[in-house]
């Protein structure tokens, strides 16, 4: 998909950009989340200057992260079930895995542009300027139009809603928006992960799309229906089960493949919480194993 | 001829200097091969025989989608956005003066590089899918060379449908619209979510008439063999009959489009 947004020129040369942590006295966190609003109100102006393409490339998302729900339903026009789930079922799934993801991406999917900044040596200017690297990378040519993705996924977490016939209880319901916000964590650990493995290899940004992408098109599925080390994978090695699966299933009132027990339905914002720690550390190494190309 | 032999050439050469990409493309094709083909192992569980395939003749159609996903460009990529960018920025003019035929010139470039996607990107996936999972393979050489005619007449169809598409900023400038249908109708419409003699009703067979259906479902049923003889006579026709229709319709817009060139001097 080709980026049409224009890029704007002279907006640090203008001093909009925050003073560093010292001259402040605010905390580097607080000086990085500050930073990002910045630049990401910068992206939206230039992104709305553009108001016909803007809403094309909307569109454009949400009718392409709907095809994955669409072959979901042709599907289901030749079956009841799929691996023992209904289509309500995995619409909630979908519904939480879409829009997990459709957060992190929103908010991180740039991302995986900074092996091109790599290569081309412009990732220097983001060095010398006084604001956290992370902070621009993130909101590097921030596209609003992912909102596409993030409607599409509430639009059938919704179907499921009304559709499902489950007996919800109060932890039932709070594990809903707990669900939604610690995948997009987790999703953002890997978004972050996959950033710091392109310092090392810059070509190989479509690595990232296995997880990220990948990843979400698997978690759609129910775990029944894939191998059993493919799901010890993603629940062990890159804990994606946790984003939907794990909680879902205890929503669902389903046994998880592997025999967990069922406290592991709310482990979520602790594996998020785990899973920032090693992203920011590999960052940090990826970081300080950068050498600029020097031109 | 020779000229477009060298262009296709540099095509192919283009696209092979980018090896960690490529070994990239062929991790994240193979894994998706194989979420994609749980899903289908799922379905045919429930339903063996659906569309006409058993089992493992829809696991070899996964991986078939996963090996031809770059070669005919469902996704788009390629020349198109190049093309639109010298359309928009006038160097247009420059290779309308070359003494060679514009669309000719662009098809040979796209021919080097969907040879080298088959090779690089289409060879090692399947490999690994015929590896773990039980695929069906064309015993036959015949059956082979039956499968490379059909995927090359399915490169040239969805060359001649991305170089309409290129041609739009003539009038649009940005086209970056225009390319996002086409990108949405070609995964939507080749098959390569789920195949075409799945969908149901008149969908089905809208789908199946539609020149995308050239790219991955008519490469892939002559692969299975439910293509032969005279039934693989007209899968080319339909192949070849889309490829012609649509380079034609390339061919006009192109003249008209040229006859509307205003370059910006300076």
């Amino acid at each position: 998909m080709a980026e049409t947004e224009a890029v704007p020129v002279g907006a640090a040369e203008a001093g909009r950009w925050p003073r560093g942590a010292g001259d402040t006295g605010r905390s580097r966190p607080v000086e990085g989340v500050r930073a990002y609003g910045l630049i990401v109100g910068m992206w939206l102006r230039s992104t709305l200057a553009y108001r016909a393409s803007f809403v094309m490339t909307t569109v454009g998302n949400f009718v392409a992260t709907a095809f994955d729900f669409v072959t979901i339903m042709l599907m289901f026009t030749h079956v009841d079930a799929l691996g023992g789930y209904t289509l309500p079922e995995i619409a909630l799934l979908y519904g939480v895995s879409a829009t997990a993801f459709g957060l992190a991406d929103l908010v991180l999917g740039s991302m995986d542009r900074l092996g091109r900044r790599v290569r081309d040596g412009t990732l220097d200017t983001l060095l010398v300027r006084p604001v956290p690297v992370l902070a621009q990378v993130a909101a590097d040519r921030f596209a609003l139009r992912r909102l596409g993705r993030i409607t599409q996924g509430l639009l059938v977490l919704g179907y499921a809603l009304v559709t499902l016939e489950v007996e919800w209880t109060p932890l039932k319901v709070l594990m809903l928006p707990m669900m939604v916000l610690s995948g997009a964590a987790i999703f953002g650990a890997v978004f972050v992960a996959g950033a710091a493995f392109q310092f090392f290899a810059q070509d190989a940004s479509e690595v990232q799309n296995a997880f990220t992408y990948g990843g979400t098109t698997l978690l759609q599925y129910p775990p029944s229906i894939f191998a059993q080390d493919l799901v010890r994978g993603v629940t062990f090695v890159v804990p994606l089960a946790f984003v939907s699966w794990l909680p879902a299933l205890y929503v669902l009132g389903r046994d998880y493949p592997l025999g967990l027990p069922g406290w592991v339905a709310f482990l979520p914002p602790l594996v998020a919480g785990v899973c920032w720690v090693l992203a920011g550390l590999a960052w940090r190494a990826g970081l300080r194993a950068y050498r600029s190309t020097g031109s | 001829m020779r000229l477009y032999a060298v262009v296709a050439a540099g095509g192919f050469r283009r696209h092979a200097t980018y090896r960690m990409a490529t070994a990239a493309g062929v991790f994240t094709n193979t894994v998706f091969g194989f979420v994609m083909a749980y899903t289908y192992m799922a379905l045919w569980a429930e339903r063996p025989r659906l569309g006409g395939y058993d089992a493992s003749q829809a696991l070899t159609y996964v991986w078939l989608g996963q090996a031809l996903l770059m070669t005919c460009a469902m996704m788009g990529g390629g020349f198109e956005s190049e093309l639109m960018e010298r359309i928009r920025t006038g160097d247009i003019a420059v290779d309308l003066y070359r003494p060679a035929d514009l669309q000719a010139w662009w098809l040979a470039g796209d021919l080097g590089r969907a040879a080298f996607h088959l090779l690089g990107r289409g060879v090692a996936p399947m490999a690994l899918g015929a590896l773990v999972f039980d695929l069906v393979l064309p015993d036959s050489p015949v059956r082979w060379l039956a499968f490379l005619v059909a995927v090359a007449l399915g490169v040239v169809v969805s060359f001649a449908v991305r170089f309409l598409v290129a041609l739009s900023a003539f009038w649009l400038l940005d086209g970056a619209g225009a390319m996002q249908i086409a990108w949405l109708a070609g995964l939507f419409f080749s098959g390569m979510l789920l195949p075409l003699n799945l969908f149901p009703g008149v969908l089905g067979e809208v789908a199946r008439a539609l020149p995308w259906s050239s790219l991955l479902q008519v490469p892939a049923d002559v692969f299975l063999g439910r293509r032969t003889g005279w039934d693989l006579m007209g899968a080319y026709a339909f192949q070849a009959g889309w490829a012609v229709v649509l380079l034609v319709a390339g061919r006009l817009l192109q003249s008209a489009a040229t006859r509307r060139v205003v370059v910006q001097g300076g």
